[in-house]
């Protein structure tokens, strides 16, 4: 009867990408595009060799670490939405740190180590902020998140034109770029990092435990699903909210500290890629099952590698790759729409 | 599941069949990157412009490019690795067109040894500079914009009636510092000598709007500083960022019955987008410095090199030689057209008006009576010049 159920479930998730990608075909065909060789272009364009399979798994690494942190939000009936300002004060938080360490003598892997930590610190603190909001100031995370999200970035861009900027240049383009031996060391000859791989998987291996194994995590699951009932039943449903954010901006954090240790070794105005909002998607698309993360979180990654070779060769806008990653998550849940009814009726 | 990975693996196979080919096996192929539109009419078409012509005029090449290489539009990647993605499409040389790859194109000329690479506006190749690297493979590109910058700060001067010039900035850096103070000498320098008024009544102002373009909700937006210029008296702007607006808004302000004027920048054809108040353009032409130097590469003898010519005054109007020209807009009066002709045959016969005395915008004597600025002082200019209004160095 389970094996069945999961059955269908596939299969409705099946049907829900087929749809997207009929949705997108159909916007290729409206402008003249040829969709089949664009949908090609797409995979051919993530998969077609090695250096491009390595950047969509270096892609992954911060879209997991936020998806991850997403997955604990979600468990707990929450809508994290600030997590892109979690990861834009990771970045920050990082960047700070390791600037303290400019000519200070100390070895790199301690001088990384601590920027790390301080970038999930950063998060960590600015994902408790939106939970305090809700639990004591009755301010929906949805809205407070937009708040904090917006927050972020303007303190992202006073540190770039102010006090981290490049010395006698203002340029929004980026903070003076730390010493290359501060960046996570990369396998030789590729654009990417064993470590931030190792730290992306830790981190799903962790929700999946906590979520499927411990008894915070069923707290948590109970909290999310009725808040009320758990409370009267006596979990104290408002620590296990706090406990919620503070964990998935740990998470948060640590992707914006890969993105300046990894990436960019530096600060930029979108720091956060925009993965903050991606995971959101990554994590409706796979309804909130841990295990579905990483897959799902590669296919995303490859969508956005894929898409550059989009304008290179046939002259179609890379943002194609958003609207099939959006059109996803918005068929799959149409698709789930449909089931319920189905089922409240039958 | 295994059925589900069969599946993949099909899709997978049936997308590397369907693909198509690489750039043609034989050609040489240019690979462009470009921080905005390839149709900004600014910065980034004069490029594209410019590399196209190559391919029309150099036998068996071709073009692959990539636009909007900056961190706002092409999220999670860096130029390095959007110039491997031209590689992957057969490219035998990149151009970066921006200051703002200049560490990307540096890290890609590290990588790839054997690529020819020219980053567009950069001093990594110049070996009497700050910056010099030495690869063997990462030459240096940019016109001789602080001459025509020149011309341009005269045309506005010519024709502003409220003696009010404003200058729509893009970042701040040596860059954009020594074209905005070229062009305040240009005006200056027409103000007094073509105009006979006094120097203290010329305002010119600078208002920086942190990026080469407009970053929504990042940078100033270009359009509601062009605005403010023309609400306050000041009656010309001379544009100094990639992308038009500071043209569009002239135009809708003379729409509304202001009289306005921009100078537009970087493109041969901007003027076109609104004739009636563009008092002509400062044109980056890229065409003789990428054949010349594409020409080499394909013929295997390209070294890299430092360019960074200067107005070709012999052959002012041929695009086939000359770097980098004011050329005048049907709004620009007899009078001021004429003043131009009389600057460029001064500059052509030698005048130079980066000559002392000239103080830094806070005092300092930077180039003294008598003395005429080297190329270092001019590349490397530490703040804007005594007499301007606007930021030096940011705050």
């Amino acid at each position: 009867m389970l094996k069945n159920a999961r059955v269908v479930g596939l299969g409705a998730r099946l049907i829900g990408i087929g749809l997207a990608l009929a949705f997108v075909a159909l916007i290729l065909l409206a402008t003249g595009a040829p969709p089949f060789q664009a949908i090609s272009l797409l995979i051919t364009g993530a998969f077609g060799s090695t250096r491009k399979i390595v950047d969509v798994i270096a892609t992954a690494v911060p879209l997991l670490l936020a998806t991850s942190g997403l997955l604990i939000t979600f468990a707990a009936g929450l809508w994290n939405i600030g997590i892109e300002g979690q990861i834009t004060l990771g970045a920050i938080f990082t960047v700070g740190a390791l600037r303290l360490f400019v000519d200070s003598g100390a070895p790199p892997g301690v001088a990384i180590l601590v920027g790390m930590v301080a970038g999930m610190i950063g998060g960590g603190l600015w994902a408790a902020l939106a939970g305090l909001l809700k639990i004591y100031g009755g301010v929906n995370e949805i809205f407070s998140g937009l708040g904090l999200n917006f927050v972020a970035t303007s303190a992202t861009i006073w540190l770039i034109f102010g006090p981290w900027r490049r010395p006698g240049v203002g340029s929004m383009s980026g903070t003076e770029p730390l010493p290359p031996e501060f960046a996570l060391p990369q396998l030789p000859d590729m654009r990417i990092s064993a470590w931030a791989v190792v730290l992306s998987l830790l981190g799903v291996a962790l929700v999946y435990i906590l979520l499927r194994g411990t008894y915070i995590g069923l707290k948590l699951k109970a909290t999310g699903r009725n808040a009320r009932a758990s409370f009267v039943l006596g979990i104290p449903t408002s620590r296990y909210t706090l406990v919620a954010f503070v964990l998935c901006g740990l998470l948060a954090g640590l992707a914006g500290a890969v993105q300046v240790t990894a990436v960019y070794n530096r600060l930029i105005p979108s720091i956060s890629s925009g993965y903050g909002f991606l995971g959101l998607l990554v994590a409706m698309l796979i309804n909130y099952q841990v295990i579905w993360a990483i897959p799902v979180a590669l296919f995303y990654a490859a969508l956005i590698v894929g898409s550059i070779q989009l304008p290179i060769q046939l002259r179609l806008d890379s943002s194609l790759a958003g609207v099939l990653q959006g059109a996803l998550v918005l068929f799959v849940l149409i698709i789930d729409g449909v089931r319920q009814r189905l089922r409240e009726r039958g | 599941m295994r059925k589900l990975t069969l599946l993949l693996v099909l899709v997978l196979l049936a997308a590397l069949a369907l693909s198509p080919a690489a750039a043609q096996d034989d050609a040489f192929v240019i690979g462009l990157l470009m921080v905005g539109p390839y149709n900004d009419n600014g910065w980034s078409q004069a490029h594209y412009d410019a590399v196209v012509y190559v391919t029309e005029n150099l036998e068996n090449t071709q073009m692959i490019y990539l636009d909007r290489v900056n961190p706002a539009d092409r999220q999670g990647t860096t130029p390095d690795q959007l110039a491997e993605e031209l590689l992957d499409q057969g490219a035998d040389m990149i151009i970066f067109n921006s200051d703002d790859m200049k560490d990307g194109a540096t890290t890609f000329a590290t990588n790839h040894p054997e690529i020819p690479v020219i980053h567009a506006s950069g001093d990594q190749r110049w070996e009497e500079g700050e910056n010099f690297v030495d690869l063997p493979n990462l030459g240096n590109a940019f016109p001789g914009m602080e001459w025509t910058k020149l011309v341009a700060g005269c045309a506005a001067a010519m024709t502003t009636e409220t003696g009010k010039i404003g200058y729509l900035g893009p970042l701040i850096n040596d860059e954009t510092r020594r074209l905005t103070a070229s062009a305040f000498l240009g005006a200056q320098y027409c103000w007094t000598e073509k105009r006979g008024m006094e120097a203290a009544d010329l305002e010119f102002r600078v208002d920086w709007i942190g990026f080469w373009f407009n970053i929504p909700g990042v940078t100033a937006d270009p359009t509601l500083v062009s605005d403010n210029f023309y609400n306050n008296g000041y009656d010309v702007v001379i544009s100094g960022i990639d992308t038009t607006e500071g043209l569009v808004q002239a135009n809708a302000a003379a729409e509304a019955g202001a009289t306005v004027f921009n100078v537009a920048y970087d493109y041969d054809l901007a003027c076109e987008i609104a004739p009636d108040v563009c008092l002509g353009s400062a044109v980056f032409n890229w065409r003789p410095m990428y054949l010349a130097e594409i020409t080499e590469m394909q013929a295997g003898t390209w070294t890299p090199k430092f360019l960074w010519p200067q107005p070709d005054y012999a052959n002012y109007d041929d695009v086939t030689m000359n770097s980098t020209y004011f050329i005048p807009g049907t709004a620009l009066s007899e009078e001021a057209a004429a003043a131009l002709e009389e600057l460029k045959s001064e500059l052509a016969g030698g005048l130079d008006l980066w000559a002392g005395p000239i103080n830094l915008q806070d005092g300092t004597p930077y180039i003294a009576d008598g003395e005429t600025a080297t190329l270092e002082q001019l590349w490397y200019l530490p703040q804007l010049l005594e007499g301007m209004d606007g930021q030096s160095v940011p705050e």
